[in-house]
Formats: structure tokens, C-alpha cells, sequence
């Protein structure tokens, strides 16, 4: 066979053909590497721009100058019992919101009433308290305006409301300013006075029971695991059940805490404390994998040095294996507190989805977390809740990337080399 | 198996008819030594032979293997090693071990060696465990390379560094017996030299074996050879006699470089 001895022809056409062909599959391959990249880079901008566009919007807010005057309409209430704990019902029962609608009335013209938040009153009453001269005399309120006032001016309007907002921007009764009842409220049907800190804390409460209970679970379980356990049957079912546990949608950990926190165990429904047992409890093989994941990557070489100098297998976890695998530990736990932190399908069934308008005050208390408020202002009616919505989804993602900063941070502080 | 040429009369640690098993499969059959105070011993053996399992039942690291399991006694001056009244942390105190692979701890140098003193409570205050670090230092001949950096990781030194300080960590809690598994094979020639020099002299202060597949470091390091092959121990000697007038046929096939 001198076909088979003959030297390979490297410049024959049957070579060439090959390598353009090579060559072309190479670049195929990058371009659509590049055109996936694009593609999510496309849809991220996209995600950002409406968010941001939207959502800042949702940080400000519309206030119109009104004009109080006491001395034409007093306001009869004690002076002496406006330090008391009960008075803002004080203040309310004399009637104080009639006051202020009258003098938005006189201000704005026919409707004026109308054009301001119907918690409006609700900031003279703050203002009065903090300084019970004002009822003495004539003072400026800068008053939130009814949310379509306040769309009005943030986006234009045509008809009669419309003109009546250019009229109030001509005369400059009109301001924007940071929304500072977005920050320091809970819920509430009135988007001028409807907030994210409720929801925020719910959030930070949250997340805070179910790292709580789901980190050290989970660690001291992949340690046993991956240290202790003898390696037979009954472990390896313990890790497929594990491995399970974690792909189980996260709803049926809704139904599950439902029927065991609060039907068995009557745990305080709607509140953070049973939505942290129940994040908890979903997060916790996430935890038991990454965990075991990290303490196999520490060498064996490093326990043989450790056991060869004669430290005891406490010793041994605690001075070296652990230290070693806390990064890995940290940044699975932190990516698993991240997905908890963004999970709404569990806490509908706790509870957690009702209309909640305090801040919470205790983990016992009823609360609410950034996730599901988004759900609910999604759905409300009124226009002035969209712009809010958006904005609850820029505080979501800030909380999101900080906690994804951090585990970048403890990664890179605690990683060891060699 | 001859016994008559041996002169060790107070043996450090002794084995009688050690079995080793992994799961079902035997890995050393039969298995009588002696091992001496002041002596080195070196393990020889073609690859898989039994030598470095042998050498992890001395200090009970097969213990870590799934599945292992050891029969017959082993004796640690006089006591059983395997005697459930035997603590294992203190034996591995006692008897220390330097491994295949240098192995220092991500930590600093001084940390690596003080590991050992802290966790057995060798050193009451500071200033101890300060004299005890130098001292183990200086005695794997490391101390004037590393004093002026105690406080780097002991990782971005050297291979030979690296492995010198495994035997500063080793002899740091003051152990009877130090186990060598092969401590020169990751190791260029000239680490190698330094690690042998090391051990010539720490012998007298240490009963010291050392499992090595290199027949001419054998030759220069040890005082007694003992020859594994196949999970058995062929022949047992002074080192001098197993090079030169070795009474085994296997013995001699091996140190004549016919198999292994």
C-alpha cells in the first residue's frame, strides 16, 4: 500500500479545504458567543432604562404651596396636650383635615380640595406638633398633591387638569422634592404617603431569621456530612434527599410552613419571623451543597498535616477545613440569601401578602418584604403607584447588588493561596 | 526473615505479625520489626509494595482511610498503639510524621510551626512558644532563611522550604518517633541533599524512619533497611549488609535494579 507510506500532502486541496472549514467553524463560534453576550447586554439595558426612567421618578414628589391661616379658621385644640402620646387623635378630632381643605379650596380655586393628597393634613398636623406656635398664625405649607396632580406635572396632562397644573406651575405653587414618606412609611392605598421602608425592613428581618437559622444548619450539617458521617447507604440517601430538597419549587415550602409553623406550631402568622423559617428552610440545601462543595476542595494533604501533628478532628474542622472552605461557604450562602431575599411564591401562603401598613415594629409583628410590595403595587389601580413600583424595584436590586458585593468582598478577604 | 545480625536492644516502637487490610484486599501480610531509638530506618520496596501503609499504621494515620483495618501489635515503647486505652492524638504527638508532599498550612511560618505547641498546651506564654519555634527552626536548618519573615505564609516558600518546615512543624511538639514518607520526592537534588543532611542530624534525638524508593538515599541515610515486597517484609538489616550482602534473591534482584 504506498498510499498509506506516501507523505501527507499538508498543501493539497483536500488540506485547504479542511482548514478554511476550520477556520469559519472558529468563527462562527465567536459570533454567536458575541451575539448571545450582546443579546443579554441588550436586555439588561432595557431592564435598567424603563426601571430607572420609571423608578426615579418614584423617589420624588409633587407638593403645592398652600397657605394656612388659624387665625380665620382656629384650630381648637389644648396646647398643653399636644406632647401626649394621643395627639395626633386630638388634632384629628378637631378637625383639622376639614381646615386644610378648605384653605387648598380658597388657595387652588374650585377642586382645590381635590388636588391635594387626602393624607395632606396629616404634615400640618406633624408640622403643628413639632411646633404648636403655627396655630397662631398664617404659614405656607408645601402639601403632597393628589397622585394625579402629581402625574400631571411629572409627565403633562391635557383637559382641565392639566391646565390647572400649568396654571399652578406658572405661579410657582408647585415644587418637587425627594419623597421622604416613600423612606419612612409602610403601605398605604395613597400613593403620596405609601412607602418602602415597611417592606425593606420586612425584607432585612427576613433575611436576617432565615440566615440565622439556615447558616449554621446548614454548615454543621455539611461538616457532619463531609467529616463524621460514614460514608454507607443511609448517607447517601440523606445527600440525594438533600440534593432533591433543593429543586423543590419554592410554593411547597409555602404549604409546608403553612401547615407546620403556623397551623401546629402557631407561630405569629404574616410576620418575619415565620417568613424567615420558612426562607430558611429553602435556603438550607442550597447551603448544605455549596457548603459540602467547599470543604471537598480543601486539599486531604492539609487534614494529614493537621492529624499528623496530632490535633483532634474538632481540631482539624474548626483550625483548618472550615477557615479553608468559608469562602466557598460564604458565597453560596450569600447567593442563596439573595435568591430568598427575591422569593415571594412561599410568603403568599404565610400570610405575608396582605395589606400591611405599619412598619413592623418586632419579628413577631405583621410584615411585608420588597418582593411581594412590588407584587402588590403592580396591581394597584391608582396611576401613581407604577412610578412607586419601579422605584421599590431599583431599592430590590440596590439591597440585591450589595448583598452580591459583599460575598465578593468576604470571598476575596478570606480566600487563602498556595 | 534472619533476626541474628540485628543489634537493636531497646527497640522504640516494635511490630509483631502486622496484618493490614483495606476493605477485603490485604495490603501488608505478617509484618515483625523492630524499630531502634537512635537509629534511622529506612523502608525500601518497589511501588505498591506496602512500605508507606506500613509506615501510617506506626502512627495510627491509616485510622483516616475508610476501610482500613489493622491486626497484630504494634508497640509504642513497650505499650499497645492499638489499645483502646491508647489516645490517638497524643500518639501522632509522639510520633510525628513529614509527608510525601510538602504540606505546610496557609498560614504564616510561625504559625505552622507554634500549630503544634498550642494545641497540645506545650508553651505557657509568648516567649515559650517564641524559643520553641526557633528552636524547631534551627533544627531543620531553616532558621536563618525564614527569621527575618516569620510572619509570611509558610506556602510562598520554597519546595524545600516548604517541606523543611513540615519537619520544623513535626519536631516542634518534641515527638519520640518522626515517620518520613518519602520527604525528598517532590523535591529537586539539591532540596534533597539539605533534607538528607537534616536527618543525619536529628538522628540520636529522634527514633526516625523514612519510607524512600530512592535505594542510594537508603544507602546514605539509614543505619537499618528494611525491604517490603509485594505487602511482606523480605528482609530486614543493617543497611551496609542489605547493599552489600544482601541474603535474599529478591533483595538482590531489587538493589540491582532488576524490577521495581
Amino acid at each position: 500500500m504506498s498510499k498509506m507510506t506516501s507523505p501527507t500532502d499538508w498543501k493539497g486541496g483536500a488540506m485547504q479545504a479542511r482548514i478554511a472549514k476550520r477556520y469559519a467553524a472558529e468563527r462562527r463560534f465567536r459570533l454567536f458567543g458575541l451575539g448571545a453576550v450582546l443579546l443579554s447586554g441588550l436586555f439588561l439595558a432595557f431592564l435598567l432604562f424603563t426601571m430607572v426612567g420609571n423608578g426615579l421618578r418614584g423617589f420624588t414628589y409633587t407638593n403645592v404651596a398652600v397657605p394656612v391661616d388659624f387665625k380665620a379658621m382656629p384650630l381648637t385644640v389644648d396646647a398643653s396636650r399636644l406632647g401626649d402620646a394621643d395627639a395626633d387623635q386630638v388634632i384629628a378630632n378637631a378637625g383639622l383635615a376639614d381646615i386644610v381643605a378648605f384653605a387648598a379650596d380658597e388657595a387652588l380655586g374650585d377642586g382645590g380640595s381635590a388636588m391635594i393628597s387626602e393624607n395632606a393634613w396629616k404634615e400640618v398636623r406633624s408640622a403643628i406638633k413639632d411646633d404648636p406656635e403655627l396655630l397662631q398664625g398664617k404659614t405656607v405649607f408645601h402639601l403632597p398633591t393628589s397622585s394625579e396632580v402629581d402625574i400631571a406635572a411629572k409627565e403633562g396632562a391635557k383637559g382641565v387638569l392639566g391646565a390647572k397644573v400649568d396654571a399652578l406651575t406658572r405661579d410657582g405653587k408647585l415644587s418637587t422634592g425627594i419623597h421622604s414618606p416613600f423612606f419612612k412609611n409602610a403601605d398605604a392605598t395613597d400613593p403620596a404617603v405609601a412607602g418602602i421602608w415597611g417592606a425593606l425592613k420586612g425584607s432585612v428581618l427576613t433575611i436576617l431569621i432565615a440566615f440565622l437559622i439556615a447558616f449554621p444548619t446548614g454548615v454543621l450539617a455539611a461538616l457532619y456530612l463531609e467529616e463524621y458521617a460514614p460514608k454507607n447507604r443511609w448517607t447517601d440517601l440523606i445527600e440525594v434527599s438533600i440534593n432533591n430538597l433543593a429543586a423543590v419549587p419554592s410554593i411547597i415550602f409555602g404549604l409546608l410552613a403553612l401547615a407546620v409553623f403556623i397551623n401546629w406550631f402557631g407561630i405569629c402568622q404574616a410576620s418575619a419571623l415565620v417568613g424567615g423559617l420558612t426562607l430558611a428552610l429553602m435556603t438550607m440545601p442550597v447551603i448544605v451543597i455549596a457548603s459540602r462543595n467547599a470543604i471537598k476542595s480543601v486539599p486531604p494533604s492539609i487534614r494529614d498535616a493537621a492529624l499528623g501533628v496530632g490535633a483532634s478532628p474538632v481540631q482539624v474542622v474548626f483550625h483548618h477545613v472550615l477557615p479553608l472552605a468559608l469562602p466557598g461557604i460564604l458565597t453560596g450562602t450569600i447567593i442563596g440569601m439573595a435568591r430568598a431575599l427575591g422569593e415571594t411564591a412561599p410568603l403568599l401562603l404565610i400570610g405575608m401578602r396582605a395589606f400591611i401598613g405599619d412598619v413592623p415594629s418586632g419579628v413577631c409583628s405583621p410584615a411585608t418584604v420588597l418582593p411581594m410590595q412590588i407584587f402588590l403595587w403592580s396591581d394597584e389601580v391608582d396611576r401613581g403607584f407604577v412610578e412607586k413600583t419601579s422605584a421599590a424595584i431599583i431599592v430590590l436590586l440596590i439591597v440585591l447588588l450589595s448583598m452580591n458585593a459583599l460575598a465578593i468582598y468576604l470571598r476575596n478577604k478570606f480566600e487563602k493561596r498556595w | 526473615m534472619t533476626q541474628e545480625d540485628l543489634t537493636i536492644t531497646d527497640p522504640k516502637m516494635t511490630a509483631k505479625g502486622v496484618n493490614v487490610f483495606y476493605g477485603e484486599k490485604q495490603a501488608i501480610n505478617d509484618v515483625s520489626i523492630d524499630v531502634g531509638t537512635d537509629l534511622v530506618t529506612a523502608f525500601i520496596g518497589p511501588s505498591g509494595c506496602g512500605k508507606s501503609t506500613f509506615l501510617r499504621s506506626l502512627n495510627r494515620m491509616n485510622d483516616t482511610v475508610a476501610g482500613a483495618k489493622v491486626t497484630g501489635r504494634i508497640e509504642l515503647d513497650g505499650e499497645d498503639i492499638y489499645a483502646p486505652s491508647m489516645d490517638v492524638v497524643q500518639l501522632r504527638a509522639r510520633v510525628g510524621m513529614v509527608f510525601q508532599k510538602p504540606n505546610p498550612f496557609p498560614k504564616s511560618i510561625y504559625d505552622n510551626v507554634a500549630y503544634g505547641p498550642r494545641i497540645h498546651g506545650l508553651a505557657p506564654n509568648k516567649s515559650d512558644l517564641d524559643g520553641i519555634v526557633e528552636k524547631a527552626l534551627t533544627r531543620a536548618g531553616l532558621w536563618d532563611e525564614v527569621k527575618d519573615r516569620l510572619g509570611e505564609s509558610g506556602t510562598a516558600l520554597s519546595g524545600g522550604q516548604q517541606q523543611r518546615l513540615c519537619i520544623a512543624r513535626a519536631i516542634a511538639v518534641d515527638p519520640e518517633v518522626v515517620l518520613m514518607d518519602e520527604p525528598c520526592s517532590a523535591l529537586d537534588p539539591i532540596a534533597t541533599a539539605k533534607i538528607e543532611e537534616l536527618i543525619h542530624e536529628l538522628r540520636g534525638k529522634f527514633a526516625i524512619v523514612i519510607v524512600t524508593h530512592n535505594m542510594q538515599q537508603a544507602a546514605r541515610v539509614s543505619q537499618r533497611t528494611a525491604f517490603f515486597h509485594l505487602g511482606t517484609l523480605v528482609e530486614y538489616g543493617k543497611t551496609t549488609d542489605i547493599f552489600t550482602n544482601p541474603k535474599q534473591e529478591r533483595t538482590k534482584d531489587y538493589i540491582t535494579g532488576r524490577y521495581g
